[in-house]
C-alpha cells in the first residue's frame, strides 16, 4: 500500500507517495530524480549510496524509506551551495581524489559524517572511517588527503542544513 | 608518404562484444587500425581523404585510422571557446583533461576555454575503442596534428585580414596577432568562429617543440573534478527520458542452463508491471527499477542444468587439455643449444584464477527507438562498435544510430562487452518505450568477461657466470601480451596456448576477455617470480641479477631510478627484509616496481607496507594525471595479487557480491611513490595499465622475501600462504 512519506531532502520539505518498504535510494533516484547517490552492491557493502541521515551515515540501498518519515536527509546535491563547492568538495577536487568518480558522492558524504563527529582526524581515523567506501579505480591515496586537507579549512557550521 | 602499417605487437588483442554469455568475437586490431608513420620519431597518423563526413555521419575513418581533417577534431564557437572531439571515453582515466591539455597547447588557447565531447558517435570521428593503454599514445597525436593545422589555417586567414605575411604573424590566447605590434590581432572567433575551416594548407605545419610547451608537461587538476564531487556528472544510469522503463531480466543460476519455463503470472499482478518475453529473454519493466527487479523474483522459472562441470580446482588441468590454438609468439636461437650452455636448469609453473573487472558503475544502457531512428547510452568503452552492433541487432541504417557514452564509471577492459546494451535494444523494441537496463552487481558478477585463469610452464637455465641462457615459456590461455621477456636472452623461444584472454568455444565456462593489462599481468606474475627464482639459484640478489642480464639502457635507467627512490639494498632472498622487485615493458612503457611486505606467518596476511614505481613512458602529458593513474594500478593491483578470485562450479558463479569479493580497501593501502622518468623526446607511451601489470610479480616477490615461500598462484591468499608456509 502507498503511503505519503516526508522528509526534508537537502533542507527542503518533500512528501512522497510511495510504498513505504522501497529502498531510499530508489525513490531518491527514481521519485525524486536526485541520481548523484549511486547503487553499487544493494547489500551495504560499497559505500556508493552513503547518505546521511540525521547527520549519521546510512547506506541508503538498504534503508526502507519509511525510516527516514521527518528526518533530515543530506546527499550529495546538498552540499554545494550557491553554486560554491563545499571545503571538503574542493578538497578531493585539489587533490585528484577521484577518477572514474561513480564512488565519490558516498565517499564524500561518508567522509563527511566523519568531520561532523571527529573535525580533525588522523590519517588512521579516516582510513578506518572509510573501510566501507569501495573505490575500484584505486584514489584511497588521495581521498586520505583531501579529507585531511578538509579537516583543516572545514566549519561544521555547514551541518545546519536544515537552516539553508 | 606511403603508408606504413605497424603491426600490433600483440595478436590476440580480442574484446568480447555482446552475445547472451559476453563471448568475444574475435575482433582484431589489425582489422580495426591502420596506423602510419611519420618522420621526427613522433607517431602520427592520417587517413587519405577529408573527413568532413566524420562528425555528420560518424563513420568516417572506420578501419583505416583517424580522419585528416581538423574540422573532425575541433569547433570554434562564435563566443571563442573551443570544443574538442573524441571517441575515446572518459572511464576515470583522466583523458579528458589531457586532450583538453594537447587541444589547449598547439592551437594556443586557454585551457579553460577548451570543452571536450567524447565517445558521442553523431559528433566525434570513429574510434576502434578506448582500451590498451592508446588514447594519449594513438589518438593524442592526431589530435595534436589536426590543432596544429588549424593553427596554420587561422595564421593564414589572419594574414589576410591583417594585412601582414604569416611569417611577421604569432598566436597567443585564442587570436592572431603582429608580432611587432601585439595589439593588431584577430581573434579565433573573429576568423572562424561558429564555421567550419574551409582553408586547407598543402602541407601538414609541424606541431610544436616541447620547449616551447606551455600547458602540457604540467601537473594538471582534473577537469571533470567538480562535476563528480557534485554529483553532477551524469553516468549512463542518470540518463531519465519521458516514458522510460527499467528493465530486471529473469535470470539463469548458470553458465548454459537454458530456460526450460517460465510461470510468469505472478509477476504480472504487480501493479504497473509489463513482464515481456522475446526467446529466451524475460523481463519485466516497470517505472520503478526496484518495483522491476522485485517483481523479476516473482517469476516461477526453471531451467536445464548447466553442461559445465569446471570449478576453481581442475580447471588448470582443463585448461591444459583445451589448447586448440597455438602461436609461437617469439623464437630466436636454439632451445637445444640454450640448454646445453646451461649448468643450472629452473623450472616452475605458474597459475593464475579468475579475477573480475568488478567496476564501481555496473553495466548499464538506455535505448530509445523513434521510427527508423535509434539513441543508446551506455556505459561502454566502444561506442562505435555499439553503434554498429545495435544498428544490425534492429535493422536500422548506422548513421541512424547515435551512441553516447556519458561519464563512464570505470571499464578495465569488462566494458568493451555491451551485452546489457543489447538487452536494452530488444526490449526497448518490444515495450515501445525507452528502456533502461541496469545490471545489479549479482548480475555483473555473473555476465562479467572475467580475466582468464590461466597456467605458465617456465623452463630456463643459467651458465655458469649466472647469464640466462635458456628460456622456454610457454602460457596457456592468458594472451600474450608482455610475455616476451625483457633481458638479453640467446636461446629463447615464448608459446601461447589456446585463443587467448578472449578464449574460444569450450575453454571457459563462462565469458573472458581483457582487463586492465591484458595477458601481461598474469604473464609478468610468472616471468618476473621466475627471474627471482633464478637469481635464487644464482645465489645472486634480485636487483644485480637483473641489472645483469638486461642490455637495454632505456630499462636500465628505469630500474636504477626505482632503485634510488627505494632506498634499500636488496640481498640474496629470502632475506627475511620483505623487499621485491619486478620490471616489464608494457607496449613501449618502461616500468620498475619496488615493493615491500609483512607476512603475519599465523593468518597467512600480506600486509603491502610501500610500493616505489618508476615510469618511462615518454612525453607526459599530464603529470599529474600520469601519477593517479599509477597509484590506482599500484591500489587496484593490490586486489589480484591477494584476495579477488571468481569462485565458480558447474557454470555457477558463486562470487556474486563485494562480500566473497574482495577489493582494496583504505586499511590495505601501503604507502606510495611515484617516479616519472623523464623522457620527453619519445612520443607519449600508454599510461593507464602499464603499472598494474607488475603488482602480482612484485608482491609475490616481497612474500618470498620476507618467508621464503614461493607463491605460485594468484592471487595468494592467506589461506594459501599457510597451506604453503605449512608445506615448507
Amino acid at each position: 500500500m502507498d503511503k505519503t512519506i516526508r522528509f526534508k531532502l537537502n533542507g527542503k520539505e518533500v512528501a512522497v507517495e510511495t510504498s513505504p518498504e522501497r529502498m531510499l535510494l530508489w525513490v531518491l533516484r527514481t521519485d525524486l530524480e536526485h541520481t548523484g547517490t549511486k547503487y553499487g552492491c544493494g547489500e551495504g557493502y560499497c559505500g556508493f549510496c552513503t547518505v546521511l541521515v540525521d547527520s549519521k551515515p546510512e547506506r541508503s540501498c538498504s534503508l526502507p524509506v519509511s525510516k527516514v518519515e521527518g528526518k533530515s536527509v543530506l546527499t550529495i546535491e546538498g552540499l554545494s551551495k550557491g553554486g560554491r563547492l563545499h571545503p571538503l568538495q574542493q578538497a578531493f577536487v585539489d587533490n585528484g581524489a577521484l577518477q572514474c568518480g561513480y564512488c565519490t558522492p558516498g565517499m564524500i558524504m561518508e567522509s563527511y559524517a566523519l568531520l561532523m563527529r571527529k573535525p580533525n582526524p588522523t590519517e588512521a581515523e579516516i582510513a578506518d572511517a572509510l573501510e566501507g567506501n569501495i573505490c575500484r579505480c584505486g584514489t584511497h591515496k588521495r581521498v586520505i588527503a583531501a579529507v585531511r586537507q578538509a579537516s583543516g579549512a572545514l566549519k561544521m557550521k555547514v551541518v545546519d542544513h536544515d537552516a539553508r | 608518404m606511403t603508408p606504413v602499417r605497424i603491426k600490433p605487437r600483440i595478436k590476440d588483442d580480442e574484446y568480447a562484444m555482446s552475445g547472451p554469455d559476453g563471448r568475444g568475437d574475435e575482433m582484431s586490431l589489425e582489422r580495426r587500425e591502420f596506423l602510419k608513420l611519420a618522420g621526427g620519431g613522433l607517431v602520427v597518423f592520417f587517413a587519405a581523404g577529408d573527413g568532413l563526413d566524420a562528425q555528420e555521419g560518424g563513420q568516417r575513418g572506420q578501419g583505416q585510422g583517424y580522419p585528416d581533417d581538423p574540422n573532425a577534431y575541433l569547433k570554434v564557437g562564435t563566443d571563442g571557446r573551443v570544443t574538442g572531439f573524441s571517441g575515446k571515453v572518459e572511464l576515470g582515466q583522466g583523458t579528458l583533461t589531457a586532450l583538453q591539455m594537447m587541444l589547449a597547447e598547439e592551437l594556443d588557447v586557454p585551457l579553460a576555454s577548451v570543452d571536450m565531447i567524447m565517445g558521442d558517435t553523431a559528433v566525434c570521428p570513429y574510434d576502434g575503442g578506448t582500451f590498451g593503454s592508446r588514447s594519449i599514445k594513438y589518438f593524442g597525436p592526431a589530435l595534436r596534428q589536426a590543432a596544429a593545422e588549424a593553427r596554420g589555417i587561422l595564421v593564414r586567414l589572419a594574414s589576410t585580414k591583417l594585412g601582414a605575411p604569416e611569417d611577421a604573424l604569432a598566436t597567443k590566447d585564442g587570436a592572431v596577432y603582429v608580432l611587432k605590434s601585439p595589439s593588431k590581432k584577430a581573434t579565433y572567433a573573429d576568423l572562424i568562429g561558429g564555421k567550419k575551416i574551409e582553408v586547407r594548407l598543402d602541407k601538414k605545419p609541424p606541431i610544436k617543440p616541447i620547449a616551447a610547451h606551455t600547458v602540457t608537461g604540467k601537473p594538471t587538476l582534473r577537469s571533470d573534478g567538480p562535476a563528480k564531487v557534485t554529483g553532477e556528472a551524469k553516468f549512463s544510469g542518470d540518463i531519465r527520458l519521458p516514458g522510460m522503463l527499467y528493465a530486471a531480466v529473469l535470470r539463469p543460476p548458470a553458465h548454459g542452463a537454458k530456460l526450460k519455463s517460465a510461470d510468469t503470472s505472478a509477476a504480472e499482478k504487480v501493479p504497473g508491471a509489463r513482464v515481456v518475453r522475446d526467446g529466451d529473454l524475460v523481463a519485466v519493466l516497470h517505472a520503478k527499477p526496484d518495483v522491476a527487479a522485485e517483481a523479476v523474483t516473482l517469476i516461477k522459472a526453471e531451467f536445464e542444468p548447466s553442461p559445465s562441470t569446471l570449478d576453481n580446482g581442475n580447471i588448470f588441468p582443463h585448461l591444459k587439455e583445451v589448447t586448440a590454438r597455438t602461436d609461437v609468439v617469439i623464437e630466436s636461437g636454439n632451445l637445444d643449444e640454450g640448454a646445453k650452455l646451461a649448468t643450472k636448469i629452473v623450472e616452475k609453473s605458474y597459475f593464475a584464477q579468475y579475477v573480475a573487472h568488478a567496476p564501481s558503475e555496473p553495466h548499464t544502457a538506455v535505448v530509445r527507438i523513434d521510427g527508423d531512428k535509434a539513441e543508446v547510452w551506455a556505459s561502454t568503452q566502444s561506442p562505435f562498435r555499439v553503434q554498429q552492433e545495435i544498428a544490425k541487432l534492429l535493422g536500422l541504417d548506422v548513421p541512424n544510430v547515435r551512441v553516447r557514452a556519458p561519464f563512464v564509471g570505470g571499464g578495465f577492459g569488462g566494458k568493451n562487452a555491451g551485452a546489457q546494451i543489447v538487452e536494452a535494444a530488444r526490449l526497448a523494441k518490444i515495450a515501445g518505450k525507452p528502456v533502461q537496463v541496469a545490471w545489479s552487481r549479482k548480475e555483473e558478477f555473473f555476465y562479467d568477461t572475467f580475466r582468464p585463469a590461466a597456467t605458465y610452464d617456465i623452463r630456463s637455465g643459467l651458465d655458469a657466470q649466472n647469464r640466462i641462457v635458456l628460456w622456454d615459456y610457454k602460457n596457456y590461455h592468458a594472451g600474450s601480451r608482455s610475455s616476451q621477456p625483457v633481458y638479453d636472452i640467446p636461446h629463447k623461444r615464448v608459446t601461447g596456448y589456446g585463443g587467448g584472454f578472449g578464449g574460444a568455444e569450450g575453454v571457459h565456462p563462462f565469458g573472458t576477455g581483457a582487463w586492465r593489462g591484458p595477458g601481461s599481468n598474469t604473464n609478468i606474475f610468472a616471468t618476473e617470480s621466475h627471474i627471482d627464482l633464478m637469481a635464487e639459484t644464482a645465489g645472486m640478489d634480485p636487483l644485480s641479477f637483473r641489472l645483469a642480464n638486461l642490455t637495454d639502457a632505456r630499462m636500465k635507467k628505469v630500474v636504477q631510478a626505482a632503485a634510488d627512490k627505494f632506498g634499500h639494498t636488496f640481498a640474496k632472498a629470502p632475506s627475511g627484509h620483505g623487499y621485491g622487485i619486478a620490471i616489464t615493458d608494457y607496449l613501449g612503457t618502461y616500468l620498475a616496481t619496488m615493493a615491500e611486505v609483512a607476512v603475519d606467518k599465523a593468518s597467512g596476511h600480506v600486509q603491502v607496507l610501500r610500493v616505489i614505481c618508476a615510469q618511462d613512458t615518454g612525453e607526459v602529458i599530464n603529470p599529474e594525471g600520469a601519477r593517479m593513474q599509477i597509484e590506482g594500478c599500484i591500489t587496484m593491483g593490490l586486489g589480484y595479487c591477494l584476495t579477488e578470485e571468481i569462485r565458480f562450479k558447474d557454470g555457477a558463479v558463486l562470487t556474486e557480491n563485494y562480500d566473497t569479493y574482495e577489493l582494496p580497501r583504505m586499511s590495505w593501502l601501503p604507502k606510495i611513490e611515484v617516479v616519472l622518468v623523464d623522457n620527453p623526446d619519445l612520443a607519449p607511451q600508454g599510461c593507464g595499465e602499464p603499472a598494474i601489470t607488475v603488482m602480482g610479480a612484485v608482491v609475490a616477490n616481497a612474500v618470498n622475501d620476507a618467508i621464503g615461500v614461493r607463491m605460485d598462484m594468484l592471487p595468494m591468499t592467506a589461506a594459501r600462504i599457510k597451506e604453503a608456509l605449512a608445506k615448507k
